[in-house]
């Protein structure tokens, strides 16, 4: 009834990526490209576009709070993905051995994933008050020399961010590692039990190696929380106590608002997305050498 | 019934019956130990959350964060809904709440949309170059948002949608739509192809396939969707505190306000009873949907 020619380059399909073209170009090309030409501007609020060397990374990295926020952000990073994973995949094996209320366990480890990072925050700022929280109770509990009130002291307050950064991520670390756990293949535990390996041993070095991709889900998942850590530290230490919980995604914020910097805050944007660059430059070569085609996304 | 049909036809033979009967060895109460150790540790705040806010102040000041409230009150919900302060502004959390209501609901229907057609469009009329724009839509993903902040700041300032709420479900439809798009492509590349050449013979063209066969049709991931641009939206502080303008603060960002007011003595019942309100929403979506959300995590998650 209705035409039917085939076109060759359909019009209706242009039409409908429009905002994906109006995206990829306009964010992720023009957007990416101006914030790092603004990062060699002097731009304060309203843009200039007077080119002026490399000056804004010279200051960059010749101020206090940046250092710490880059030494923050490795501390950070480092402790709370490597607790997550090695909590959360003793979390899946645990799960994986025919456990009952399975989905109750699951409910329970994975519901603060569901809440905002605010709200986290909020959270366990209150638990670990050191006036009225854990340390006032353990203490009221007759238990004086327990101390655990890291968000007061400017040396351990990173702590107690990371407490809060496991008790969010764990959970998520879990689900996908027990997913990867029950994609390995069932021949392999027989075969492990007939060889009469023991299970622990099976998990570590025949299921987890084999669930490399499950692995590197949770990893690359961590690792984009970790380098966008914002709404935690806003709600948990307000980068403090004097500036000693500072993140590079905090400083871009208070150099675009409070500071009126913008200049300064797009060199330290760029220094957060350089990481991002190179690893994913790395993936792309490996995968051009070793020959596999590029697929997105399984 | 079935089910204990056969079972007990079973019993009745002597063949072994059930699962292996499993000993309670010592390692089967310490894998349980384990497992109600770390359900302890993902619940006492929660358990605290929901004390603090029964108690009064006095009660709080004088007792632990552990201990249940002698006689719950609840009061300090009504304060944080009614009255709460931040600054000199004392109208509680509810302006937050519908605010957060009007930027979701809006931003949550915009984004699918969108994405869902855009997903359409690139898995069964895939022209030439429209790829190199996924790619880079998917290496959106990965960048930080402070490397596009400032640059869509100046866009929506120039517009003159900065600090308005077409510009914040605007935001939130840009940051939406990498992982949209990609969850939506891979759910269309998965459907038969017979379909859309049987659409196709049938006569029917881009949007009629799209509107009567593919949309319906792609239901399942919708709701995954649905449920991840929800809890995602409406967890939101950056955003909203960037784009959406004082007159739009979401409910994060009003709790944020009113927990880190200055003024007078701080009131840890009220605090906590507005931040039980502010998650409420996205864990009545996650008690609900259970199984779901699990799969729009992972959804979300594998992207490379």
């Amino acid at each position: 009834m209705a035409e039917r020619k085939r076109r060759k380059f359909p019009i209706a399909a242009i039409i409908a990526t429009i905002p994906l073209m109006i995206e990829a170009v306009g964010v992720y090309i023009f957007g990416i490209g101006l914030s790092i030409y603004f990062s060699f501007t002097n731009t304060r609020v309203f843009p200039s576009y007077k080119f002026t060397g490399f000056g804004q990374y010279t200051r960059l990295w010749t101020t206090d709070v940046w250092w710490t926020a880059f030494k923050n952000i490795w501390v950070f990073g480092f402790l709370s993905i490597a607790a997550n994973l090695v909590f959360g995949f003793l979390l899946a094996v645990f799960m994986d051995q025919r456990i009952k209320q399975e989905d109750l366990f699951r409910t329970i480890f994975l519901y603060p994933f569901a809440m905002s990072l605010i709200v986290t925050g909020l959270v366990w700022q209150w638990v670990l008050d050191p006036n009225y929280g854990l340390d006032a109770t353990m203490h009221g509990w007759g238990w004086t020399s327990f101390h655990f009130s890291p968000l007061n002291d400017s040396r351990t307050a990173i702590y107690g961010l990371v407490v809060a950064g496991i008790w969010q991520g764990a959970g998520v670390t879990m689900a996908i590692l027990l997913a990867g756990l029950r994609g390995v293949d069932a021949e392999i535990w027989k075969a492990a039990r007939v060889d009469g390996i023991p299970t622990w041993r099976t998990y570590l070095f025949i299921a987890l190696p084999m669930m490399r991709g499950a692995v590197a889900t949770a990893v690359v998942l961590q690792c984009i929380g970790v380098l966008r850590v914002y709404d935690l530290i806003i709600a948990m230490t307000g980068a403090g106590p004097g500036n000693s919980t500072m993140m590079p995604a905090v400083y871009v914020l208070q150099m675009l608002t409070d500071r009126q910097n913008v200049a300064q805050g797009m060199a330290a944007a760029a220094m957060m997305l350089a990481p991002v660059l190179v690893v994913i430059i790395a993936v792309g070569i490996y995968r051009l050498v070793s020959g596999r085609k590029a697929v997105v996304a399984a | 019934m079935s089910a204990v049909t056969a079972g007990t036809i079973e019993r009745a033979s002597d063949e072994p019956w059930g699962p292996l009967p499993r000993r309670l060895s010592i390692g089967r109460i310490g894998l349980y130990a384990f497992l109600v150790i770390s359900a302890a540790f993902f619940l006492i705040p929660l358990y605290v959350m929901v004390i603090t806010s029964l108690k009064t102040m006095p009660e709080v000041l004088a007792s632990n964060v552990l201990a249940p409230p002698q006689a719950p009150t609840v009061q300090p919900w009504i304060d944080a809904w009614l009255h709460a302060c931040t600054g000199g502004d004392c109208s509680g959390l509810h302006p937050g709440f519908f605010n957060s209501v009007k930027i979701t609901v809006p931003a949550v229907i915009v984004s699918i949309g969108i994405s869902s057609l855009t997903g359409y469009a690139l898995s069964f009329w895939n022209y030439k170059g429209a790829n190199v724009f996924f790619l880079l839509l998917v290496f959106g993903a990965f960048v930080p948002y402070q490397v596009v902040l400032y640059p869509l700041i100046l866009a929506l300032r120039t517009a003159h949608l900065f600090s308005t709420l077409a510009g914040i479900i605007i935001i939130h439809t840009v940051f939406g739509m990498p992982v949209l798009v990609l969850l939506f492509r891979n759910f269309y590349v998965g459907l038969p192809i017979e379909l859309f050449k049987a659409a196709r013979v049938d006569g029917a063209g881009f949007w009629q396939t799209f509107f009567r066969i593919m949309l319906p049709m792609s239901l399942p991931i919708t709701v995954v969707a649905l449920i991840l641009q929800v809890t995602g939206i409406w967890n939101d502080f950056l955003f909203g505190v960037v784009f959406a303008g004082r007159d739009n603060w979401p409910m994060t960002v009003q709790l944020n306000n009113i927990v880190h007011t200055t003024q007078g003595v701080p009131e840890y019942d009220v605090n906590m009873a507005a931040t039980i309100l502010t998650a409420a929403v996205p864990l009545i979506i996650y008690f609900v949907s259970g199984r779901l959300f699990v799969r729009g995590i992972a959804a979300g998650a594998v992207k490379g």
